[in-house]
């Protein structure tokens, strides 16, 4: 009935209608398309800036993996040397005394000229005849490597009056200019390095002297301030890793613990409400405030040392408290309340249903919450900061109670250095082993999750 | 003190404590089971024993550690001449530190002052003492709790009720771990905040137009603007900036991937959308550095706008693209949400899938989207690295988004790095700036969490 009022009728409304819509069908069919549009280019935008930053990472850092390294032979000149023999434990000596004349000895032993050692052992590498002054020599090894000398003497004095073949890092200069990150047609007054320098730079890297190794020293070594070439991440990773640990061994027991006597003992008071609301707060806090908490409690009134991952842990760990126990929560909230019903009608007692029934059926999501917990306290930066972690630290930290700094910091601090176009690659390359270790974490987090879920 | 000998002392105890205690539980425990029945398993008497043996031991050693100390300082002094205890300062301390290299057997280079030789040899027996004497209250202290709470073990017992109820009590201090540190961060920031009042007059602070601290060096007197206001505009104005790039891209993603996108890709694409989330701020910083700043620097030259390296637009749109994943993650939760009845009524009447989603899908998940919107502002203002990195730190009052700007967050972090001696206003106004921005983002967590949780209600 009605569809023959519809098609005979022009003047019917329903015809109207119906133009109207196939005349507006247009449009809307346009409109539709080009929403989809905005919704596609919204997420190319996205994934757009994830490619962006992670392909200018990776190629910004990528060269520093690689480092210039000098093959030279070194004649430890007993002319230049002159400090006599390592001093020896005697009996009847006090260690005291020992130290104290091992000490002597080694004060000797920086006195010694050991810039001429690596000047003569860089003319001895260079081409017969080539003309180069003392100070453009020494621009070649980094400024550090005399010491490494040094310690290696000390190590082992035998070495005196022998030439024996060592590996000397080459100065950020010469790595710099082999690798091209240097504009080589600058002019003389804009070279970090004099021509002669330049020249003999190239030659070692044709005749085999320089050649490019993997940069374990970027691993191995602590920061340098004067030695960039030198400067590695050790301190940094080692001061991360004890904060990571204090992470663990301290926000984990403490979240899981208040999760559960939240969610299982915890009586539906107001009190209980307010702390509900407090730790949702407490996960939003900005970072920044629990560094200045950090700075007025641990280190103003309880004069904890500054700059030590311990504090920093600490600091970290008020951090990461709530992302554990809101996670738990939602984890023990999971779970079936006939498993509990069932723990409680075999006569166990509340406590006993918590910790042997409901508390492991939680583990893999607990796990998992406290992977990225840590994950997320490992990134973070500016907390370290109010707490003196950025200052310079030249040591591998022994205790948590040491000086250290941590990766996020050392990464800040490095891209604030001077030497631009070696440190912008130093630092991207820092930050590509921050993300190594977060991505690491990441997957190990979603492995145990898929896996120990499907047992569950 | 050897940690080492406390830890294998306290292992011993435990492992001692534990033992008995479920030995003699385990005995009446497999006795008759017809004249009395044990009301805890052993376990639970091994672990009340523990418990009973542990916690006096504990104690000794925590009271020892807390005043240890003080006790074998005051001791030394009384073994030096009294012309060095007079006197205060390095001196004495080198003087302390040497008698205890001297007790140590470490010894000291060079000549001995005829005291020194004497005071060490006294500390090192002094120490010895002292260490037994910890040591035996201890285990003396630990064995005595275990030989009374041993002789009250009887079938009777409720040992279990004892246990729950300590673990019930440690259960009860975790969570009020969370609760202290609300309250200290609230007490810290205001008490030092205080302080910096008493410098500063808090009219000048909240309705400054100049931030300029100054650092007077003869004097702890404030030198200098400390007026917020600049740093308070170059926040919103970063924030705003951040939002403008955050909210469209992540509503926008959030929406394709939730409505459109075929499930292959969406479960391609989320995740590394999340990737974002997951990024060190400090590398975003970085990032903004070297290539965002450049970037719209050289796009400004293009079309003639002078466009700074370091500015609130660099700052604002690295921060938005941090922000992204915590907006379309959250809309996704929240577009979930809305009933399909909904969606399928609009379409029913013949909208398109567009039309659905602007005129049925956003107004219902409007409340969601501006709780989650709320939130993102909240991070935005508390996001540190990123603007010390690439907002060029200029607390300046502009409006021009090209130009350097600072922000809260920067300038505490500029006011207090390496300067942990609360004594000046410079370092002092950190608590103040903190107590503004914590404020803040509490006010608005609050209002957006109400938002999401009274719009979670509407459809269950």
């Amino acid at each position: 009935m009605s569809d023959t009022t519809l098609t005979s009728g022009q003047t019917s409304p329903g015809a109207a209608t119906k133009e109207r819509v196939r005349a507006g069908l247009g449009r809307r069919h346009r409109g539709e398309a080009i929403f989809r549009g905005i919704g596609i280019a919204a997420v190319v935008l996205a994934l757009g800036f994830v490619a962006i930053l992670f392909t200018t990472i990776i190629s910004k850092g990528l060269p520093s993996f690689q480092q210039s390294k000098l093959h030279m032979e070194v004649f430890f000149d007993p002319a230049v040397i002159d400090v006599g023999p390592a001093p020896e434990h005697q009996a009847g000596q006090s260690d005291a005394d020992y130290h104290a004349a091992s000490l002597k000895w080694q004060r000797d032993l920086a006195l010694v000229n050991w810039n001429r050692i690596v000047e003569d052992a860089i003319r001895r590498a260079a081409p017969e005849g080539f003309e180069i002054d003392s100070r453009q020599a020494l621009s070649i090894p980094e400024t550090s490597e005399r010491h490494t000398l040094r310690e290696q003497f000390v190590r082992d004095p035998g070495l005196l009056g022998q030439t024996v073949p060592v590996t000397l890092l080459a100065s950020a200069n010469v790595d710099n200019w082999l690798k091209g990150t240097i504009d080589r047609s600058l002019g003389d007054g804009q070279q970090q390095l004099s021509a002669p320098a330049r020249e003999l730079a190239d030659i070692f890297a044709q005749n085999g002297t320089i050649t490019r190794d993997f940069a374990w020293t970027l691993f191995f070594n602590v920061d340098s301030r004067a030695a960039p070439a030198a400067a590695g991440l050790a301190g940094a990773f080692m001061g991360s890793v004890y904060m990571m640990l204090v992470v663990i061994v301290l926000a984990v027991p403490i979240g899981v613990a208040s999760a559960i006597y939240l969610e299982e003992f915890a009586p539906k008071t107001h009190l209980t409400d307010l702390i509900e609301v407090n730790i949702n707060n407490l996960a939003a806090v900005p970072s920044i405030v629990f560094g200045l908490l950090g700075a007025a409690v641990f280190i103003n009134v309880l004069h904890l040392p500054l700059s030590a991952p311990f504090v920093g842990g600490l600091v970290l760990t008020l951090m990461t408290l709530p992302t554990i126990i809101i996670a738990t929560r939602a984890a023990l909230k999971g779970v079936p309340p006939s498993l509990r019903q069932a723990a409680l009608g075999m006569g166990a007692s509340k406590t006993q249903m918590v910790f042997h029934h409901v508390l492991p059926v939680t583990f893999p999501s607990i796990l998992t919450a406290t992977i990225i917990g840590v994950a997320q306290a490992l990134g973070e930066t500016a907390p370290l900061l109010l707490i003196g972690m950025n200052a310079f630290v030249a040591a591998v930290p022994a205790t948590p109670m040491d000086q250290a700094t941590a990766l996020p910091v050392q990464i800040y601090l490095w891209q604030g250095n001077e030497n631009r176009n070696f440190f912008e690659a130093r630092t991207s390359a820092a930050i590509m082993v921050l993300l190594a270790l977060m991505i690491t974490l990441n997957a190990i987090a979603i492995f145990l999750r898929s896996r120990l879920e499907k047992r569950a | 003190m050897n940690a080492w000998i406390i830890a294998a002392l306290l292992l011993v105890l435990l492992s001692l404590s534990y033992s008995l205690g479920w030995s003699k539980a385990k005995a009446f425990a497999s006795g008759s089971a017809t004249a009395t029945r044990a009301h805890s398993r052993p376990q639970y008497h091994g672990a009340r024993l523990a418990i009973w043996t542990l916690v006096p031991a504990i104690a000794v050693l925590v009271v020892w550690g807390l005043f240890g100390e003080a006790i074998s300082r005051s001791y030394i002094m009384g073994l030096l001449p009294a012309d060095m205890t007079s006197q205060t300062g390095p001196a004495l301390e080198t003087a302390i530190q040497r008698v205890r290299s001297i007790a140590s057997g470490f010894g000291v280079a060079g000549e001995l002052a005829p005291y020194e030789q004497d005071a060490g040899d006294a500390l090192s027996q002094f120490n010895l003492m002292a260490t037994l004497l910890v040591v035996l209250a201890a285990a003396g202290l630990g064995i005595a709790g275990l030989l009374i709470a041993r002789s009250r073990i009887t079938p009777r017992l409720r040992a279990r009720n004892q246990v729950e109820r300590v673990v019930g009590i440690l259960l009860l201090a975790c969570s009020a771990v969370a609760i202290l540190t609300t309250v200290g961060i609230v007490v810290s920031l205001l008490t030092e905040a205080l302080r910096f009042f008493s410098f500063v007059n808090p009219l000048d602070f909240f309705f400054g137009t100049v931030w300029q601290p100054g650092f007077s060096t003869t004097s702890n007197a404030a030198s200098g603007g400390y007026g917020i206001l600049p740093l308070l505009w170059g926040t919103i104005m970063v924030s705003a900036i951040a939002m403008l790039v955050a909210l469209p891209v992540g509503l926008m993603s959030a929406i394709w991937l939730n409505q459109y996108a075929p499930a292959r890709i969406r479960g391609l694409v989320k995740p590394v959308i999340e990737i974002l989330a997951g990024i060190p701020t400090i590398v975003y910083g970085f990032f903004a550095l070297v290539t965002v700043g450049p970037f719209l620097a050289g796009f400004g030259d293009a079309i003639g706008i002078d466009i700074r390296a370091t500015s609130a637009l660099t700052a604002g749109v690295v921060m938005g693209v941090m922000i992204i994943p915590f907006i379309s993650s959250l809309s996704d939760d929240i577009l979930n949400q809305v009933p399909r009845a909904m969606r399928d009524g609009a379409y029913g009447l013949g909208a398109t899938q567009s039309e659905t989603i602007r005129n049925v899908l956003i107004p219902a998940a409007l409340p969601g989207i501006v709780g989650a919107f709320l939130l993102a502002v909240s991070r935005a203002i508390g996001e540190t690295m990123i603007v010390v990195l690439a907002a060029g730190n200029a607390p300046i009052l502009r409006a021009n988004p090209f130009e350097p700007t600072s922000t809260v967050t920067v300038s505490i972090v500029n006011q207090l790095t390496g300067d942990t001696d609360f004594a000046g206003p410079q370092s002092l106004v950190a608590f103040a700036l903190g107590l503004t921005l914590f404020a803040m983002t509490l006010v608005l967590n609050i209002v957006a969490l109400y938002i999401v949780r009274r719009f979670r209600e509407q459809y269950e």
